[in-house]
């Protein structure tokens, strides 16, 4: 039973980090590409309580930012013009979960940009900017953990199931996959494909590459699994009784390999979310302006964004909870599918 | 090399002083002025006389390929040879007028198509050996040699004929032209005058391409310049030493160079090379985006940040208007009805945040350009090309009248449709190596955005850019830049006539493709030989003119030269010419004597 409340804990974490990026609209104030040409390299702007003079407000304000005479990233707050933080506030046009037409947003403010998190070169909110980028990495993440888990599950299933020269000839096609550096991999495949795409395009392309390229160990481990579950005795029972190939897969080999199949989904997507910032970082993922972790990390190229801008770095502090999430996870799938355990539920 | 009359004569003088006042530097008044010594006939720099010794570090972007002045092309070997060669005539690049160099004086025939050229005397090669009127037949005969492949050589080609050389005496040599010739005496800035002793016998073999090389020993390469070569370190560095005959003295009489040696560094990535002025390795280090400026002007430490004001780079955007036959790329064919519409290209300039982009690209540290000529080049631009600020209204109604119409998209913003209701979208290729141009890019995409044009941003490795450009053709619009390496308009001249190699918008016509850039042609081939500032300024600027009605290339902007070096280096006035550091480094010298710029 603990692990099972274990299991819970985590599950509810991952979704409500997920929830938040999936409704990146309402949880942003602004549009992730809106540019306001006159606050590049705002720093991340701070909530007041107090006022200049002392006062206590009930609701927390803050003080624009006016770019300093003569500089190109100072700024001063203007203390002259408080401005009250909005909750649920109207703001730009979004969809919500890519479906719904809305205009609320968490929190705004009229009249003045609110940047919490500063603003990068163009200007444009960094706060917004990681939601954003958060699904494309995240999506990009899970469908790529989608398709490798696919591709292990069919090649390890048919491996293991019929065994002979089949095994034979798909075990040594995982070999290279496994010896090989998947970065480099990652790279040489993304090489081979066009560079000049449209955003979509370039994104399912990354898509493709990243699940293409980590199919060899999953297929592995439900090659032993089935390996295994093939000679076990009800199956070998129902195969006496005359049961079709498809049949038994479906109905007894397969459901034994779920439990490696999801604390390998739980390794893998955190993976493959640093699989995609790595080629969004080296320019071969989504391109400008959308957001993704990996773009957003990419600023940091450039010694002095790495110097003078501190707020940057953000984006890499983003991908903290769902990393340990998903660790989380996948510790606690492997405790609850421990076959040594007594009384497991299947 | 002195004016024709006294009237322009005075015109040189004042504008030479007002030109130096206006770059913030100290007035360089060059004296021509004869040595005591009877034998050798000195320059005399006018400005700071400074301390002999020590060294000069300075960071280079990538090794030299070749020391051989003839066939240098890459930019790191120009920059190293500069300071190895000498030419007869040379632009000062603080006044960016002409100076005496090796010659002493030359005298242009009435008619313009004889020029007298009278060497100075005794002058010596590094190692020792004389120079006279021979060495300076050599060189240009091999010049204009067609075998040997210089990029010079078509420089020397006026009138569709070579320039000749015949020599009158062991100092004097009659230059002769085919038809009169606007650049004048600039023709030879830049030209090294050759070693005879050296290279004849190689050049006789055909071997010259291999002469030259970095790992030559250093007894047998020799320049006319305030170096000469001494040791290279394959990868690291290489080593020049100050050469003991040149030929230019300060006031005080002390031969120059001051420094005893000038050390290059290869450093490949800029960030690198900040981090190497940063700790004191390198002495100087130029070519600097605006924000590593900025991030050294924070933290100076022992060292000046100067802002030398815009260069001569222009950045533009400009779309595919070759005569594509359809079957190549017939997205981009379809897509040319758009371009080649005059006031598409025309909403397109108008909706250009020209401000922003140098607000949010060069910090500030740059000049908005309407023109392919920039502010820096103070001579040539034209003050009647009208800047037109920002006004989307403008562009709407220049669109409108064009035939364009709006729908509103699904996402409720509105979409640009041509007449045909096909939706306007391209795509801009630029240089994925060149931090500056995507982000004017981005925010191009970002202004036309609001026109209702979908566009998106391609950053593509530079020579697969180059060779979509200038080759397949397969691209809608890109985003360059160019960099003049010389005030005079000739510098471009490739760019702006249609039959030119670096015509980017449609290069190497046979026949001009539209009736202005007939008319830029023949402009730029009159100014070519009109023979009078004045005459070819009022040409010049009628390709100004007509270029900013075109919109061929809709110009962005230009970043100032920024440039830094350690408050130990006196004579340090960086120019808008390159090389911006290193123009006059024969009177670097080092404030608190040698040895301290240790590495």
């Amino acid at each position: 039973m603990i692990e099972r409340r274990k299991l819970a804990k985590w599950l509810v974490v991952l979704v409500a980090l997920h929830g938040l990026i999936a409704c990146a609209g309402f949880f942003a104030p602004y549009d992730p590409v809106e540019q306001d040409r006159q606050l590049p390299y705002a720093r991340p702007m701070k909530l007041h309580l107090i006022d200049t003079q002392g006062r206590v407000h009930m609701r927390p304000f803050f003080y624009p930012l006016r770019m300093r005479e003569g500089s190109f990233d100072q700024y001063d707050e203007d203390i002259a013009r408080a401005m009250s933080l909005k909750l649920f506030a109207e703001g730009p046009r979004y969809r919500l979960l890519g479906l719904l037409p809305c205009r609320l947003h968490l929190f705004g403010a009229a009249g003045a940009r609110i940047c919490l998190l500063g603003t990068d070169g163009y200007g444009r909110d960094q706060l917004s900017r990681i939601l954003y980028g958060g699904q494309v990495s995240l999506l990009a993440g899970l469908l790529g953990a989608g398709i490798t888990l696919s591709l292990g599950l069919g090649i390890g299933a048919a491996a293991g199931y019929f065994g002979g020269w089949r095994d034979e000839v798909l075990m040594r096609l995982t070999e290279p996959f496994l010896a090989l550096p998947w970065l480099y991999m990652l790279l040489g495949l993304r090489a081979f494909l066009p560079l000049a795409v449209s955003p979509l395009e370039a994104f399912f392309l990354i898509v493709m590459v990243i699940g293409a390229v980590g199919w060899a160990r999953p297929a592995r481990l439900v090659r032993g699994v089935v390996l295994s579950a093939k000679e076990r005795d009800f199956v070998r029972a129902a195969r006496g009784f005359g049961a079709p190939h498809r049949y038994l897969l479906w109905r007894h080999v397969l459901p034994e390999t779920s439990s490696v199949l999801l604390t390998q989904a739980a390794i893998l997507i955190p993976q493959y979310v640093l699989a995609e910032m790595t080629l969004s970082f080296l320019g071969l993922g989504v391109p400008e302006p959308l957001a993704s972790w990996g773009n957003l990390l990419a600023n940091l190229q450039q010694y002095s964004v790495l110097t003078s801008y501190w707020w940057m770095y953000l984006p890499a502090l983003a991908i903290v909870p769902f990393f340990l999430g998903y660790l989380g996870l996948a510790s606690a799938l492997q405790e609850w599918a421990d076959p040594f355990k007594v009384g497991r539920g299947t | 090399m002195r004016s024709r009359n006294a009237s322009s004569q005075q015109c040189w003088m004042l504008l030479n002083l007002l030109l130096a006042l206006a770059v913030g530097l100290a007035p360089v008044v060059i004296a021509l002025a004869q040595q005591p010594a009877p034998h050798e006939d000195l320059l005399t720099l006018s400005g700071e006389a400074g301390r002999s010794g020590g060294r000069l570090v300075v960071s280079l972007r990538a090794e030299p390929k070749t020391l051989n002045p003839v066939l240098a092309t890459d930019a790191p070997s120009r920059e190293v040879i500069a300071t190895m060669r000498a030419d007869l005539v040379h632009i000062n690049r603080a006044t960016q007028l002409t100076e005496a160099a090796l010659a002493k004086s030359v005298k242009v025939s009435p008619d313009g198509l004889q020029y007298t050229v009278t060497l100075r005397q005794g002058l010596r090669f590094s190692d020792g050996q004389p120079l006279d009127a021979d060495d300076v037949l050599f060189t240009f005969r091999v010049y204009l040699d067609e075998s040997v492949h210089s990029p010079q050589r078509d420089l020397l080609i006026v009138g569709g004929k070579p320039i000749t050389v015949h020599k009158i005496d062991a100092q004097t040599l009659v230059f002769q032209f085919a038809t009169p010739y606007g650049v004048g005496e600039r023709v030879f800035d830049g030209l090294a005058i050759l070693p005879r002793h050296l290279l004849e016998k190689p050049y006789q073999d055909g071997k010259l391409a291999q002469i030259g090389t970095l790992s030559t020993p250093a007894n047998q390469w020799a320049g006319l310049g305030p170096f000469r070569l001494k040791e290279y370190v394959a990868g690291q560095r290489l080593i020049l030493e100050r050469n003991p005959y040149y030929w230019k003295t300060d006031t005080k009489g002390h031969r120059l160079p001051y420094l005893d040696e000038l050390v290059f560094l290869f450093v490949p990535s800029s960030d690198a090379q900040v981090l190497r002025f940063q700790s004191g390795e390198a002495d100087v280090i130029s070519g600097l985006g605006a924000e590593n400026f900025s991030v050294l002007s924070r933290q100076r430490r022992g060292y000046t940040m100067v802002d030398a004001g815009p260069g001569l780079e222009y950045n533009f955007l400009f779309f595919n208007l070759n005569d594509l036959d359809g079957k190549t790329a017939p997205e981009v064919a379809r897509k040319q009805k758009w371009f080649r519409e005059v006031k598409f290209r025309q909403a397109v300039s108008a909706a250009v945040d020209r401000e922003a982009i140098v607000r949010l690209v060069y910090q500030g540290r740059g000049a908005a350009l309407w023109g392919p000529v920039t502010p820096g080049n103070r001579r040539w631009v034209d003050a009647k090309v009208v800047h037109q600020p920002r006004s989307l209204d403008k562009a709407r109604q220049l669109l409108r009248e064009a035939g364009f119409t709006w729908t509103s998209g699904a996402s409720g913003d509105s979409a640009l449709i041509d007449a045909e209701g096909r939706p306007v979208e391209f795509s801009i290729v630029t240089s994925s190596s060149n931090a500056d141009r995507t982000k004017m890019s981005t925010l191009i995409q970002d202004d036309l955005k609001q026109l209702g044009m979908r566009v998106q941003v391609v950053p593509l490795e530079f020579r697969s850019l180059i060779d979509r450009v200038m080759q397949t053709k397969e691209y809608d619009a890109c985003v360059l830049g160019l960099v003049s390496f010389d005030a005079d308009p000739n510098s471009d001249i490739n760019v702006w006539l249609s039959n030119g190699g670096t015509h980017l918008w449609n290069p190497s016509q046979t026949h001009p493709a539209t009736q202005w850039e007939g008319e830029i042609d023949r402009l730029m081939e009159e100014q070519l030989t009109a023979t009078s500032y004045e005459q070819r300024k009022k040409l010049y600027d009628r390709v100004q003119e007509i270029l900013a009605v075109f919109q061929p290339m809709i110009f962005l902007a230009s970043p100032d030269i920024l440039v830094g070096a350690k408050n130990t280096i006196g004579n340090f006035h960086p120019a808008v010419l390159e090389p911006y550091v290193l123009w006059n480094v024969e009177q670097l010298y080092l404030r608190n004597g040698a040895g301290n710029s240790g590495r």
